[in-house]
C-alpha cells in the first residue's frame, strides 16, 4: 500500500501547498480530526483553525478559515477562503483584527445575519494571532 | 493653411497624447498579466470545488437544497461587473448595452441590480431602476471577500423569497482584443451534468451530508461570483491595452500628416520669400 499522504491546500487566491505529507491535524466543525496514510475516504467542513502537517519529523502549522477537507486515495485536498503560515502574519496586525473582530462581535445580536460571519471572522482573527505568535 | 507655428503646437500636443497612451497601454499590459495569473491561480479552487459538489450530489438524489430548486422568476438580481475608469473602447458601453437588453426582456418581471465599477453606477443611477447595491472605486482590487460578501446577501434573498434568480453579467476574457459581455445564471444553481464513468465516492461525511451540501453550495456561489470578477478584471486591462495601443498608433499617424503639413508650409513660405526677392530685384532695374 502506498503509505504516503499527499496533501493539497487550495484558496481562490492560490496554490498553496502540493506536498507529501506523514500525517495532518485539521480543525473540523465537529471537532478536529487526524489523517494519516491510507484513511478512509472523507469529506468534512473545517472551521477557522489551526491545521499542521508533519513532514520528515517536522511540523509545520498554518491559519486556515472555514472551508472543506476531502480525503480520497491518500490524497487530501483542503480547500478554504484564506490560509498563511507564521512567517506570512503580522503578530501586530493580526493583534488589531482580534481587536476589530471583538467590536465588531460585540455590536451585534445572535440573531443578526452577519454574526455567524462575524464569529468566524474573529475565530480566524485568533487562530492568525495564535499562529503568528507561537508558530 | 495652418501657420507654421500652429502646426508645429499641434504637434507637440499629439506627441504628449501619443507619450501618455504609451504609457497607459504599458501599464495595462503589466496588470493584465497579473490578472491572468491571479485567475489562472484560482483555477484549482474552482475545478476541486465543482469535483466535491458533483460527487456529493451524485450521492443520491434525497439531497435537496433550495439553492437547487427552479421557481417562477418574478423577482431578478443582476450583477453588472463594470470598470471604474474609462478609456478602455467599448468595453463598459458593450456591458451597459447587454444590461439594458437584459432588463428590457424581462419588463415583466421586477429587476433589481447589484453594480460593480463606477461606469455601471453613473449609468443607472439617472435611469429608473432598482439599484440593490454599488460598489465603487475598487479599481480592480475585487477581491474574494468582496464576492463572499455579495453572495452571502444575495444567497439571504434568494432564502427569503426577495429574489427568484440571480445572474451576473461580465466581460468574459477571450484575448487582449476580444471580450465577450457574458450572462451567466446562477442561482438558482442548475443541476452540475454528471458524468458516467467518474463512478461517485463513497465518503463518510462530517457533519450530515445535507449540512456541508448547504455550505458547500454558499462556497460555490462565492467562487463563481469571484471568477466573473477575475474575469471581469482581466477583459478591462485587455480591452484598455488595445484601446490605448489604437490610439497610440493613430497619435503617430496624426504626427506623420502634420509633419507634412509642416513641411509644406515651411516649403510654401521659403517659395514666396524667393519670389518676393526675385521681384523686388526685378522692380529696382
Amino acid at each position: 500500500m502506498a503509505d504516503i499522504l499527499h496533501l493539497r491546500l487550495v484558496t481562490p487566491e492560490r496554490l498553496l501547498l502540493d506536498e507529501e505529507v506523514d500525517e495532518v491535524t485539521a480543525p473540523g466543525t465537529v471537532g478536529e480530526f487526524g489523517v494519516f496514510p491510507d484513511h478512509a475516504t472523507f469529506l468534512s467542513s473545517l472551521q477557522p483553525g489551526r491545521l499542521s502537517y508533519r513532514q520528515n519529523g517536522h511540523t509545520q502549522s498554518l491559519a486556515v478559515s472555514d472551508g472543506f477537507a476531502e480525503v480520497v486515495d491518500n490524497l487530501m485536498t483542503v480547500l478554504c477562503t484564506e490560509a498563511a503560515y507564521a512567517n506570512e502574519i503580522d503578530a501586530a496586525q493580526a493583534q488589531e483584527a482580534v481587536r476589530e473582530a471583538e467590536a465588531a462581535l460585540s455590536a451585534l445580536s445572535p440573531t443578526d445575519a452577519d454574526f455567524e460571519d462575524a464569529q468566524n471572522t474573529l475565530r480566524l482573527a485568533q487562530v492568525r494571532l495564535d499562529v503568528a505568535s507561537n508558530g | 493653411m495652418a501657420t507654421l507655428k500652429e502646426i508645429r503646437k499641434r504637434v507637440s500636443s499629439v506627441q504628449n497624447i501619443q507619450q501618455i497612451t504609451k504609457a497607459m497601454k504599458m501599464v495595462s499590459a503589466a496588470r493584465l498579466r497579473r490578472a491572468q495569473e491571479a485567475a489562472l491561480a484560482a483555477r484549482p479552487y474552482a475545478e476541486k470545488l465543482e469535483a466535491v459538489l458533483q460527487n456529493l450530489a451524485a450521492q443520491g438524489d434525497e439531497l435537496a437544497h433550495p439553492f437547487l430548486t427552479e421557481r417562477a422568476e418574478n423577482n431578478i438580481t443582476l450583477i453588472v461587473m463594470t470598470s471604474d475608469r474609462g478609456l478602455c473602447g467599448g468595453f463598459n458601453s458593450s456591458l451597459i448595452r447587454a444590461a439594458e437588453a437584459f432588463i428590457r426582456q424581462r419588463s415583466e418581471q421586477k429587476v433589481s441590480l447589484i453594480l460593480v465599477g463606477r461606469r455601471a453606477s453613473d449609468h443607472f443611477k439617472r435611469r429608473d431602476v432598482a439599484i440593490a447595491e454599488e460598489h465603487i472605486n475598487l479599481y480592480g482590487r475585487l477581491s474574494a471577500d468582496l464576492a463572499h460578501d455579495i453572495g452571502r446577501r444575495v444567497g439571504e434573498r434568494f432564502l427569503n423569497g426577495e429574489t427568484d434568480s440571480f445572474h451576473v453579467l461580465y466581460a468574459r476574457f477571450r484575448s487582449a482584443l476580444v471580450q465577450v459581455p457574458t450572462l451567466d445564471k446562477i442561482l438558482p444553481i442548475a443541476s452540475t451534468p454528471q458524468t458516467e464513468d467518474q463512478s461517485a465516492v463513497d465518503y463518510l461525511y462530517e457533519p450530515a451530508p445535507q449540512t456541508l451540501l448547504a455550505s458547500l453550495l454558499e462556497r460555490y456561489i462565492d467562487m463563481l461570483i469571484y471568477r466573473a470578477m477575475l474575469e471581469s478584471v482581466a477583459s478591462e486591462h485587455g480591452a484598455r491595452m488595445t484601446a490605448m495601443d489604437n490610439a497610440t498608433s493613430n497619435a503617430v499617424d496624426m504626427i506623420d500628416r502634420l509633419t507634412l503639413d509642416m513641411n509644406r508650409a515651411r516649403q510654401a513660405g521659403i517659395t514666396r520669400e524667393l519670389l518676393e526677392i526675385v521681384a523686388t530685384g526685378e522692380s529696382l532695374k
